[in-house]
């Protein structure tokens, strides 16, 4: 009889750090102190906390361990779950502001990480087993194709959805429910659900964990679609950079397939639905509905205008209906808990949850799953435990390369789809990435227009020359050669590819630089006049110098100089035995490495 | 298939908490909480009624020791425990309501 259970984090985070070694070891320490038949090993999806990965949980305790070693598996094994006590140092204890129940445990829900957080989407990501549809079907899975199959007429589904308020988690935030009503009634001898799992945000993985953590929910809900929408055939388009969803993907396909959820007369109601996953090659345009589906048929990712919409002339030229991931995993939720209590959760507008990976400069890096309208502040102060080393927050991104930034100065927004597009910010598909005052919002702005002029597919020419010539001007004011004019001709250009682009990529591409110029011309203002990169990041503007007087004459600048530009002087200061160095800037390149080395604090940038 | 997930459901309800420490386990502790888990599973109880080991009580005369705590209840100590009497005790107390005072710590020190 099984009287504990061990889950271990399967993400790609914890993975990465070396989840896989650990339940090697855990398996090896079970087998060794004969416990196979009182432990359980789990291994299940993303937890979200990854910046404490690789993560363990023991229930039933519920005892949350962090940063575990393979070294630390023999005590956890001999301690705790053969003598019953918890490893103290192991266990994670929300620096102190979490409170222990009667018997020493902090449960996970308790921490300020997990606290405030709602999930729906990832509700099943670190609890089960993706790996097995028993699992998943013994937290209501399945449940609610069951209902819509056997209770529910195609029409009362669409209406339901449409009454949650759901709106495109991918970042459009079109409303789902009107999406789906306008493919049902087109008629056609083949119609198809898509699942757009091509996520190519830089620092977004919101959608790879629920594919890990959960891939059924994605599996029935694109069937629940199908049904609705009058399409027996589904395609999801996934990154063949993801291994790991695409093996639990296909597990759980194969799964649903053998238990008869999917394929031909699905619970005897004579629904017929299946399912074929696509890998992509990572071109970030392949995210855009359009380039999507044409890739899918097996042509290059590009786009193609719209109208006809997909809703009428989609994949294979036949009526389709394309969600995201998320948007995806909300609706057996939906369906069985109803619209209402979908609709009580968020804002006005933006009903329900949303998930964000969060990432760059800030403590608890991770998934976040919290209701619309939460406000930054809260997300990132609370949830996400602050900035580390007590910088201060200077903006957050939302939205990758497609979206803008959010200053300080707003960082009372509440997030959800409408307050983000009025300051010119974009939801997008929830990568949240967190920058500190070391952050030059110029270089921030020019590595996401790096990325879309790499991504840029290259069709249309407001997105291929546009975004090269904007890097250009970008890299002129980065490299101090800029002039006010510029300012003016890059605001310009900005404007002339948004509305002249032929996809969202082109279209979103330039919403990077117009919000940092919004927010942060001063920034802009300070490379072109003064010459200066406030943050300190643009080496072109910087000049590395020696304090002649702080220089105690050691060397060790000279030493770790990789170009040998560190020359000692005549000069000693008073209280110093040995004459200081200078630098010469005219064969400096500004790697900094002298300044690391130096103990004295003696060279400063500006 | 409720079964395969039920221990991650959290701790509600009824603890039973059983001494696992060297002195626990050299006392013929193991025995005691296998019985508990296959009892409680036996008997449909696992919803409401979780099984956890614990470290020394402190008692190691009294191993093997079995705690239960029921909220809004005081905590029953039952010690020297077996297999049998942690059927006894599942049977009359955890499924019946009745503590079964001739196991208690009151029982044997008094």
């Amino acid at each position: 009889m099984i009287r504990s259970q061990v889950l271990i984090c399967g993400g790609t985070g914890c993975t990465s750090s070396g989840s896989q070694q650990i339940q090697d070891a855990f398996e090896a320490g079970i087998e060794k102190y004969n416990l196979e038949d009182e432990i359980k090993l789990v291994r299940t999806g993303c937890f979200g906390l990854c910046e404490l990965g690789p993560v363990v949980i023991v229930y039933p305790d519920g005892t949350f361990y962090s940063r575990v070693t393979v070294d630390d598996v023999d005590e956890i094994v001999t301690e705790h779950l053969l003598k019953g006590r918890r490893v103290e140092r192991l266990v994670y204890d929300d620096h102190g502001k979490a409170e222990a129940d009667e018997f020493g445990n902090i449960a996970l829900s308790d921490t300020t990480f997990y606290k405030t957080q709602n999930r729906v989407v990832l509700r099943n990501c670190g609890v089960i087993n993706p790996e097995d549809i028993d699992e998943y079907i013994a937290m209501d899975g399945y449940a609610a194709l069951g209902k819509v199959l056997t209770e529910m007429t195609p029409e009362e589904v669409i209406q339901v959805v449409k009454d949650s308020g759901l709106r495109g988690r991918g970042g459009g935030g079109f409303p789902t429910g009107l999406k789906w009503s306008l493919c049902a009634p087109n008629k056609a001898d083949q119609k198809y659900v898509v699942c757009n799992a091509d996520e190519g945000d830089p620092g977004a993985f919101m959608d790879r964990s629920v594919l890990e953590g959960d891939p059924h929910s994605v599996i029935e809900a694109m069937a629940i679609c199908g049904y609705a929408c009058g399409c027996t055939k589904g395609f999801v388009y996934v990154r063949a950079e993801y291994p790991i969803a695409v093996k639990r993907l296909t597990i759980a396909i194969e799964q649903a397939r053998e238990y008869g959820l999917l394929g031909t007369n699905i619970f005897d109601s004579g629904f017929d639905f299946d399912l074929e996953i696509r890998l992509g090659a990572g071109a970030f345009v392949c995210g855009e509905e359009t380039a999507l589906m044409t890739s899918i048929e097996g042509n290059r990712g590009e786009p193609r205008p719209r109208p006809p919409f997909p809703a009428v002339k989609g994949l294979f030229g036949k009526p389709t209906v394309e969600n995201n991931v998320e948007t995806f995993a909300n609706i057996p939720q939906i369906i069985l808990r109803g619209a209402d209590w979908f609709a009580s959760m968020g804002t006005e507008k933006s009903k329900g949850t949303k998930v964000f990976a969060l990432g760059g400069k800030i403590n608890h890096t991770g998934l976040v799953e919290i209701p619309m309208g939460t406000t930054l502040e809260h997300i990132i102060y609370e949830i996400g435990g602050g900035i580390p080393n007590g910088k201060k927050f200077k903006a957050a991104q939302t939205g990758g390369p497609s979206g803008g930034c959010i200053p300080a100065s707003l960082i009372d927004t509440e997030v959800d789809y409408d307050n983000l597009t009025a300051i010119g910010c974009m939801m997008g598909s929830g990568g949240l990435i967190v920058m500190d005052e070391d952050t030059c919002m110029v270089d921030m702005a020019k590595f996401f227009l790096e990325f879309t002029v790499d991504e840029s597919c290259g069709k249309c020419t407001p997105c291929r020359v546009g975004t090269k010539r904007l890097l250009e001007m970008l890299d002129k004011i980065t490299s101090g050669k800029g002039t006010m004019e510029d300012i003016d001709r890059i605001e310009e250009l900005c404007n002339y590819i948004k509305t002249n682009s032929l996809c969202g990529l082109g279209q979103t591409a330039p919403n990077p630089v117009l919000a940092t110029l919004k927010f942060f011309r001063d920034e802009y203002i300070a490379h072109v006049v003064d010459k200066k990169c406030p943050a300190g990041v643009c080496k072109d503007l910087l000049t590395f110098t020696i304090d002649p007087d702080k220089c105690i004459g050691c060397g060790l600048c000279a030493r770790n100089c990789p170009v040998d530009t560190i020359e000692k002087t005549d000069y000693v200061a008073p209280k110093h035995k040995r004459p200081s160095y200078r630098i010469n800037p005219e064969k400096c390149i500004k790697c900094g490495a002298c300044m690391s080395n130096c103990k004295f604090k003696a060279i400063s940038k500006q | 298939m409720k079964d395969r997930v039920v221990l991650r459901d959290g701790m509600e309800g009824t603890r039973v908490v059983v001494g696992m420490a060297t002195c626990g386990i050299a006392a013929g502790a193991r025995p005691v909480l296998n019985a508990f888990v296959e009892g409680v599973n036996k008997e449909g109880l696992e919803s409401s009624v979780s099984v956890t080991q614990t470290g020394c009580i402190g008692i190691c005369q009294y191993e093997p020791v079995v705690e239960v705590f029921e909220a809004g209840q005081e905590k029953v100590t039952y010690v020297k425990m077996n297999p049998e009497k942690a059927q006894e005790v599942i049977e009359k107390h955890l499924k019946g309501g009745q503590v079964v005072g001739e196991y208690t710590i009151g029982a044997v020190t008094a």
